[in-house]
């Protein structure tokens, strides 16, 4: 993975010297609440509903048995021995004093790592697919490209103050794992004449309008990819709306001023960036690259599993896929033990995670977007192991891309912006569908809530998804059935009136008893839902 | 506490009444000219020799239109002054150095010690742009 | 009645105005009536409360209850974490805030 070299460093330190300066400033009362707030958000740190809440990066998701132990440790010294892992694969912490921030930033660029533009309206961290380098079917390893964006957004000065965030994901399989098309630029590699460069959408997101980003380039080189963002950038700082914050978003100026006239402004822009000598060298990005060589794999060894302990082989299939490298797997670990909440890992278990990449994956673990962690190169020999490691320490639950899988956004337990609460409801159906079996039997079935139409909890892209609103001071929640964020990508339709807490965990478990009396030979719900419509699915909820 | 700041030679504020853009489309002798959020500034490029002055404003700091209205206009080959008015915070102004800024009004007066501050305390930068910085991928690669 | 919370600048705990200063206990809230944002100004310029603002409130046999569900989860603590709430040996405590 990626070593900061000197000038890295220095970045990153002179960040926490910055932020340590201006958070005095405030202390002292020579900053406004007013003035500091954008200064702290692009530093990640939130005023939330019980204190301050700090999100860190995790640059790609990718991350080192060293910086994860250290996210233990922050979670010990500084908050309340906990984190809560985000579907931006970054890692938020929820009881932080303002007072120590600035030690924690400190303490995280000791590995490397840091909290920069994790919030405010500025080019957030960038995301990708935790499968990025072991990945059978793609076409290069994401991550270096990543990692030169992250470095041209990092203080990028014209890109700073922009109308709203800003979410860039890259990716590089047909099987999208990072939710691309729904971020507000999404990023493909594709290779065109041999060689590979980017295909390039803009305009996704979720939040009160969602939408599709539509592609508007099908290849950019890699020697023009700096410019050609630059220019996607200027237009939308140039014309996007400022006048109302739930229109600033680049997808509604994309929207209202349409695909092609997007396109034309920004090929034009285009145009003339690729004068400016903008762009990094190709050897800067194959500097990058080889720090991301994949690691010294053994050669020769068995493919073979030993799973006559039966609760391995539930475990194996549910958790484990395939590794372009014979005798390696791929482990996915659940954060999301039946009634745990979706995401949240105490410091002891970050730790053994930890510990587990060092000895079992080369050093290094990946966070995913759907609040998970993956150790991506476990030889097939150790992972009863590593299995027996992990039902130690309630991380052993077989439940990937099963019902009780939910991702859900912190809500109203945490999140001034929340409207109703996600956590408990992600209880509620994971202890509903507790018995494994039964998820088996309703096979992949994505189950995604959010706290508010923000929609951090990816409602919009569930195969079943949940909004939580405020009807008169009560929560309610709406049920949202079809979405998808993977390549296969659609937006779920409102089924109709909400229902309360109790009552839409009644609406879930009927929802999927439709999907049981209907589907076909090898139909997921969704494609049993794309197929039969809304109809039957509304007679059995509203009967 | 300063009321104004240059970077430039001479270091006094030239006190050229600044037009509005739509003024300065249809006067031909202004040489100072104001854009505000959401004018364009290439509506200058044709008339960048007989300008001397460009103030761009900042009615909030939260408002970035004006950072790459200063860019357009250095990557354009405009020289003369562009100064930064209106609601400019210290914590802002190394970024408007970047985009190619080289005065600055705010509407507050900045700390001396502060500005000081702002300019040194990165030693180096990711990106180009139109400021003279060399980027650190350049330095890598000398 | 009209209360006044915030949360602490320095630690951001959640607080509560006592008439004197700053509680995490939302029992002892005082009625600030319509000085609520007289207070909060005083207090924020201060640099003793972060974002204050007047909320609604009852009085009642158990104690002051904020209006709005969210200002009840900002006095107890998340409903999904008691042990981290102002009142860990309660297992039913998040009842109150529904």
């Amino acid at each position: 993975m990626y070593q900061y070299d000197k000038y890295d460093q220095a970045m990153v330190d002179a960040r926490v010297a910055e932020f340590r300066d201006q958070t005095q400033r405030r202390l002292a009362g020579q900053l406004t609440e007013a003035q500091f707030r954008p200064l702290r958000l692009m530093n990640g740190l939130y005023l939330q509903l019980h204190a301050y809440m700090l999100r860190v990066a995790v640059p790609y998701g990718t991350l080192s048995s060293k910086q994860m132990k250290m996210l233990a440790h922050i979670a010990r010294k500084y908050d309340r021995d906990y984190g809560h892992f985000t579907t931006r694969q970054n890692i938020q912490y929820n009881w932080i004093k303002l007072s120590d921030a600035p030690d924690i930033l400190a303490d995280l660029a000791r590995v490397e790592m840091h909290a920069i533009q994790t919030s405010g309206n500025c080019i957030r961290n960038i995301s990708s697919d935790q499968y990025a380098g072991v990945a059978a079917d793609e076409i290069a390893d994401p991550r270096p490209l990543a990692e030169l964006l992250r470095q041209w957004s990092s203080f990028h000065p014209e890109f700073t103050y922009l109308p709203r965030k800003f979410k860039i994901a890259v990716i590089s399989s047909k099987q999208d794992r990072a939710a691309m098309r729904l971020h507000d630029i999404g990023i493909e590699l594709v290779e065109k004449d041999g060689v590979v460069g980017a295909k390039i959408f803009v305009g996704g997101g979720m939040g009160r309008t969602p939408m599709i980003a539509p592609e508007i380039r099908d290849f950019v080189p890699f020697s023009e990819v700096v410019s050609y963002l630059e220019a996607c950038l200027r237009v939308y700082n140039r014309h996007g709306r400022r006048d109302n914050k739930y229109k600033a978003r680049i997808k509604i100026l994309v929207h209202e001023m349409g695909k092609e006239e997007y396109t034309r402004q920004v090929e034009e822009e285009f145009a003339h960036m690729k004068t400016l000598g903008l762009d990094p060298p190709v050897a800067e990005l194959e500097r990058i690259a080889a720090h991301f060589a994949p690691p010294p794999y053994e050669i020769g060894l068995s493919d073979e599993i030993d799973l006559s302990d039966r609760d391995f082989a539930v475990w194996v299939d549910s958790q484990v896929a395939p590794h372009k490298q014979p005798g390696y797997a791929i482990v996915n670990i659940s954060l999301k033990p039946i009634g745990g909440i979706p995401g949240d890992a105490s410091s002891a278990q970050i730790d053994l995670i930890a510990e587990l990449a060092a000895q079992y994956s080369f050093d290094e673990l990946r966070v995913t977007h759907a609040q998970n962690i993956v150790l991506a190169h476990v030889k097939k020999a150790d992972l009863y192991a590593l299995w027996k490691a992990l039902e130690a320490a309630d991380l052993g639950t077989a439940n990937l891309d099963l019902i009780s899988d939910i991702i859900a956004c912190p809500g109203l337990d945490y999140c001034s912006l929340a409207n109703a609460r996600s956590i408990p409801v992600a209880q509620k159906i994971a202890q509903r569908f507790s018995d494994i079996g039964r998820q088996k039997e309703l096979g992949e079935l994505k189950l995604k809530i959010s706290g508010c139409i923000n929609a951090c909890g990816h409602h919009h892209a569930g195969n079943i998804g949940i909004l939580g609103v405020d009807r008169k001071g009560v929560e309610n929640y709406q049920l949202l059935l079809g979405g998808s964020g993977a390549e296969d990508v659609s937006l779920g339709q409102i089924t109709g009136p909400g229902f309360d807490e109790n009552g839409i965990v009644d609406a879930v478990e009927k929802a999927t008893e439709v999907y049981l009396a209907n589907r076909t030979e090898g139909e997921r719900f969704v494609d049993t839902y794309r197929r039969i419509g809304m109809a039957p699915f509304k007679e059995a909820l509203y009967a | 506490m300063l009321e104004f700041y240059t970077l430039r030679e001479g270091g006094e504020a030239a006190e050229l009444p600044a037009v509005t853009l739509e003024a300065f489309a249809g006067q031909s002798n202004a040489t100072a000219v104001r854009i505000e959020p959401g004018e364009d500034a290439r509506a200058l490029l044709p008339h960048l020799d007989q300008v001397a002055l460009v103030e761009v404003n900042f009615p909030v700091f939260g408002d970035g239109r004006g950072y790459s209205a200063a860019r357009i206009l250095r990557e354009a080959g405009y020289t003369g002054e562009l100064r930064a008015v209106g609601d400019v915070l210290v914590d802002q102004i190394s970024h408007m150095v970047r985009c190619g800024f080289d005065s600055f009004a705010p509407d507050k007066p900045l700390d001396p010690a502060l500005i000081e501050q702002a300019f040194t305390i990165f030693p180096n930068r990711y990106q180009k742009t139109v400021d003279p910085t060399v980027p650190i991928w350049a330095l890598r690669h000398g | 009645m009209n209360i006044l919370t915030g949360n602490d600048l320095a630690t951001g705990d959640v607080t509560w105005w006592t008439g004197e200063g700053w509680s995490i206990h939302v029992n002892d809230a005082v009625d600030v009536g319509d000085k609520g944002e007289e207070i909060a100004q005083a207090e924020l310029a201060a640099r003793r409360v972060n974002e204050a603002y007047v909320i609604e409130a009852t009085a009642g046999a158990d104690g002051i209850r904020p209006a709005h569900i969210k200002d009840r989860i900002r006095a107890l603590g998340p409903t999904v974490r008691l042990d981290l709430s102002l009142k860990p040996a309660d297992p039913s405590a998040g009842n109150w805030v529904i």
